[in-house]
């Protein structure tokens, strides 16, 4: 093993308080990650609700979107919820002009897909892999995976069908934010990927 | 707070204050057209404030401040694809209702347009879009939340460039709150009495340590610095007002105050986003205005 490697929380803008507690809770070392120095001691990292066209500018402009690709590309465990999705989708539709994500699913990914604030809404949802209960699903002004490609496999769906939770190697990424919720089910599933990998 | 809704429901609690959730950490800026909107979201801000007048125009035209032209908002809504907010009047609960048909993400029951009503708040539990108000100290900010406001800024003095009451009510608010945790719990029914607040929110901040809903600061800040020292002392965010447009060059100077929010606490980068910025607002101390034009003060 890899020593104690802490676990990263993105901490450019949105909710990363409330990840780093999450993750916490599990007994993990989390720092909050700002800068490639930060990201190269971290052996997983959870992209948090925010608001993407805002983390995208940052990250590019605080040359974090480079390492964090290739950190991405050499497996580090990533888990994106809402903002973090599209960070981690391959493909972006209604992005604000010139808006880049840092890919590594195999999906595209709509933002706001169910409309503004008016529809955000929470919800109970099945999800196979994870058994009972359902996942109690907080949807703020969230994205939808819209296409799965070949290498990424879905993890749960709403009643309509719509994708809002996928999976592919060490990258999850839900459309909702459990982080908001007291079932942490989600991030087990991401800290239970990063102990096993250990990145070194 | 139950966990098991098996239909999909809209305008709850949880859903309401979540929104600015993921707003914190960022920058909201006041914007009065489609392209200052557009420069807002180009910069880098989590959110967009649709107004007619920015406030530091309220104050020097003067006249009656209201909610406003829908087309205007309406606009913006088609120009950004960041959360788009607008104000209704304090109490102006037909304002407020036209904003949630316009479909804005959250409304702002301001002091800086003028109060339709010196008694009552908006009752804002009856609305489905979430509600962010104002507020100079605890108790102020907890009847807000007791009304169902789902975000509360200190309000600072606006349209005036000066920082120093957004200072002050920040730290009061959050001073409040780490001095309730000291007390005792049979302290607290005193305290809820002294705050002209509900018990209940009283004895849960007591016991958690923070506002049940996120803290953003408003009210003067116009340099990088400001928002910087804002977010030090404890504010989740920052609203700018007229910093932004009311400077010499609104694009750059904006993308700046976004650098020093996200980077509060490292001096080197709030340093480089300071440079060459061009000329900041004029601005107006707040201690050469007249009592009854500090719009702080609206609002109880």
């Amino acid at each position: 093993m890899a020593g104690n490697r802490p676990v990263g929380v993105l901490a450019l803008q949105g909710d990363y308080r409330e990840h780093a507690r999450v993750l916490a809770s599990f007994g993990a070392e989390v720092i909050t990650v700002r800068r490639p120095a930060e990201l190269e001691r971290v052996s997983g990292l959870v992209i948090p609700g925010g608001e993407s066209s805002v983390m995208d500018k940052l990250s590019r402009q605080f040359g974090l979107a480079e390492p964090l690709r290739a950190a991405i590309a050499d497996g580090l465990p990533v888990y994106g919820t809402c903002a973090g999705l599209i960070m981690l989708a391959d493909t972006v539709l209604d992005g604000m002009a010139g808006q880049r994500s840092l890919g590594g699913l195999d999906i595209s990914v709509r933002r706001n897909a169910f409309g503004r604030q008016r529809e955000s809404f929470e919800v109970d949802i099945d999800i196979e892999e994870l058994g009972a209960p359902p996942v109690h699903a907080v949807f703020i002004r969230a994205p939808v995976v819209e296409t799965v490609g070949e290498r990424a496999s879905v993890l749960g769906a709403l009643d309509d069908g719509r994708v809002i939770a996928v999976e592919q190697g060490n990258l999850l990424g839900t459309s909702f934010h459990p982080e908001m919720t007291d079932d942490h089910r989600f991030h087990r599933r991401f800290y239970e990927r990063v102990l096993a990998t250990r990145f070194v | 707070m139950t966990d098991s809704t098996p239909r999909p429901s809209v305008g709850s609690d949880r859903v309401k204050r979540g929104l600015a959730e993921m707003l914190k950490g960022g920058v909201i800026m006041d914007v009065v057209n489609a392209e200052q909107a557009r420069i807002a979201e180009d910069a880098g801000a989590v959110a967009v404030m649709a107004l007619e007048r920015v406030p530091a125009d309220i104050r020097s035209q003067g006249g009656v401040a209201r909610s406003s032209d829908p087309d205007l908002i309406e606009g913006i809504q088609k120009a950004v694809s960041i959360p788009v907010m607008a104000k209704a009047r304090i109490g102006h609960f037909v304002e407020a209702q036209m904003l949630q048909a316009l479909d804005v993400d959250y409304i702002d029951e301001s002091e800086v347009l003028s109060p339709a009503d010196y008694v009552n708040h908006i009752d804002k539990w009856n609305f489905t879009v979430p509600f962010v108000c104002g507020a100079t100290n605890l108790g102020e900010a907890l009847r807000r939340i007791n009304e169902g406001a789902a975000m509360i800024r200190s309000k600072g003095e606006a349209g005036t460039g000066d920082v120093s009451e957004a200072t002050k009510h920040i730290r009061k608010i959050l001073g409040e709150v780490r001095a309730l945790t000291a007390l005792s719990p049979d302290e607290l029914f005193v305290a809820a009495k002294e705050l002209q607040a509900p018990y209940a929110l009283v004895a849960e901040i007591a016991e958690s340590g923070t506002l049940p809903v996120v803290l953003f600061t408003a009210g003067g800040v116009a340099t990088p610095a400001d928002a910087a020292m804002m977010m030090q002392l404890g504010a989740d965010g920052v609203f700018v007002g007229s910093g932004v447009f009311k400077s010499g060059d609104p694009a750059k100077r904006a993308a700046a105050i976004v650098k020093a929010t996200t980077f509060y606490d490292d001096p080197q980068v709030i340093l480089e986003a300071s440079r060459g910025l061009g000329e900041a607002m004029v601005g107006i101390n707040v201690s050469d205005l007249a009592a009854p034009h500090r719009l702080a003060e609206r609002g109880w």
